[in-house]
């Protein structure tokens, strides 16, 4: 709990606007979880656990930070196949998605 | 008396009926993976309609398959690692084994014995009897001092029972001899920055591997390797700032049409058009999106070309003559694959997003027939059996 508050205040001072984003709407949740599943999914596959780009499960990323997970959606990766996603998916969406990949990402429904 | 041989008569014919409806030939017939659901559908060309289901394949969302040199059997590589072989005649799994941990695709052999999977975890080929599906041979993809070894990708069958693929980690095209499988026999060529996928040409002498690391792709002339890999169509990318690429494209021996090869760039929203004699640029053409597969239609008359996310709503179909879009459609949502019947009177077309098949007429480039199946992706015929790469 601790921890988990520790986490959001340094991500607020990090990404301000990250974290003064609202959540996304329950049916843009489905859109998103479809997109990350599927589309996303065809590097790093269906379940998350991998392909071309590394897995992405709860266990994959238990070392890594929220706002490190934000960063990389918004603004790829130079050098490896990752994408920015920056103009497709706005910062509620960004920040939600690292969240549930923390947390383990929802299935289709 | 006259009664009962009526009787006899007609459950005669009926048995006869009935033995016509079994027997019949694979040479139109075809799979639509179901990615989600690990499962395909069994299709047949001719008569456009589903003769079949098998579930119980694992998970499918990057799966691909070559088939047996009778057109019988399809063997389905699934992401899992799974290698399911499916008898299409009587619709049912006839074995499956879990040969990696995760897998991209695989090919089969010039004589239709081997059938080799491509594999990320780990690193490196399998070869399977085409029968049982035993291990006859393992070749890790090491690289390197620290025996790491590399994703493999563009796995494709050369003749004399060759195989040809790259390392998407080493920069590497490996081919790999297993006339004696007890012994592989392979050789690499340095290629380039991060190969993501790979293709022969139909007659199997030129190996060709895309980059994503670099502008330009890789090729070897398979009939003297000891020349070793040439770049084509070198600085593609002009020098400016690559497009995001939101998926990877698909590179196979289809992109072949017109004594030219139909290639797509990489973070350009272009198909790159090159001689397959000189392998010199003949032109660029500007489509939609980031191209994904870029299909000739087998007479090469018209070449297909579908997208990547976001823009996968589309396809724009090139005139292989004038080398321009000549028309721009939208088959449905999230268009994933397309496979032409053998001779091209028709195109199949996967719409993930809308649970749909539909096929097209490629002479009118409308829709002749529309069926449902669940989250389709890759949609393969039994014609590819014959064809070298396939």
């Amino acid at each position: 709990m601790q921890r988990g508050l520790g986490l959001v205040m340094s991500l607020m001072a990090a990404v301000p606007a990250l974290a003064q984003s609202s959540q996304p709407t329950l049916e843009r949740q489905q859109t998103l979880i479809h997109m990350v599943r599927q589309d996303c999914g065809s590097c790093h596959g269906l379940t998350l656990k991998g392909g071309l780009g590394p897995a992405l499960t709860a266990d994959a990323l238990h070392e890594r930070s929220m706002d490190a997970l934000a960063a990389t959606i918004i603004n790829g990766r130079p050098g490896t196949p990752m994408p920015p996603f920056q103009g497709l998916l706005n910062e509620a969406d960004v920040q939600w998605i690292a969240r549930q990949l923390l947390a383990g990402f929802p299935e289709i429904r | 008396m006259k009664k009962s041989f009526c009787v006899l008569l007609l459950a005669l014919a009926s048995l006869l009926a009935q033995a016509e409806t079994v027997l019949r030939g694979t040479g139109d017939l075809g799979i639509v993976i179901e990615r989600a659901s690990g499962s395909v559908q069994i299709v047949d060309t001719t008569h456009q309609t589903v003769i079949g289901h098998v579930a119980g394949l694992g998970d499918l969302s990057h799966a691909s398959a070559v088939f047996s040199r009778d057109q019988r059997y399809a063997y389905i590589f699934g992401r899992d690692g799974g290698l399911s072989k499916v008898d299409l005649l009587t619709a049912t799994l006839v074995k499956r084994i879990l040969q990696a941990g995760n897998s991209i695709g695989g090919a089969i052999s010039q004589d239709g014995r081997l059938v080799v999977s491509q594999n990320y975890e780990p690193g490196g080929i399998k070869a399977f009897d085409a029968e049982t599906l035993a291990l006859v041979a393992d070749v890790p993809s090491t690289y390197g001092s620290e025996g790491k070894r590399s994703k493999v990708v563009g796995l494709a069958d050369l003749p004399g029972q060759r195989f040809a693929y790259a390392l998407f980690d080493a920069g590497e095209i490996r081919i790999t001899d297993l006339s004696d499988p007890a012994h592989p026999k392979t050789l690499a060529y340095p290629a380039g920055k991060q190969p993501y996928d790979g293709l022969v040409t139909p007659d199997g002498r030129y190996y060709i591997a895309g980059l994503f690391g670099e502008d330009g792709l890789a090729l070897l002339d398979t009939w003297q390797p000891d020349q070793g890999v040439r770049k084509v169509l070198a600085g593609y990318g002009k020098g400016e700032e690559p497009l995001p690429v939101y998926k990877m494209p698909h590179l196979r021996g289809w992109s072949i049409a017109n004594g030219r090869a139909y290639l797509p760039a990489i973070g350009r929203h272009e198909v790159l058009v090159v001689d397959t004699r000189s392998w010199e640029e003949v032109s660029r053409i500007a489509v939609k999106s980031q191209p994904v597969f870029v299909m000739a239609r087998p007479d090469g008359r018209e070449v297909w070309v579908n997208f990547a996310f976001p823009d996968n709503g589309w396809v724009q179909v090139i005139d292989t003559r004038s080398n321009t879009v000549s028309d721009t459609l939208q088959p449905g949502k999230a268009v994933l694959h397309m496979e032409f019947t053998p001779r091209g009177e028709a195109v199949w077309i996967s719409a993930r997003d809308d649970n749909r098949v539909n096929i097209y007429d490629t002479a009118s480039h409308k829709v002749l027939r529309s069926f449902a199946a669940e989250s389709p992706s890759g949609i393969l015929f039994t014609a590819r059996a014959t064809r070298t790469g396939f």
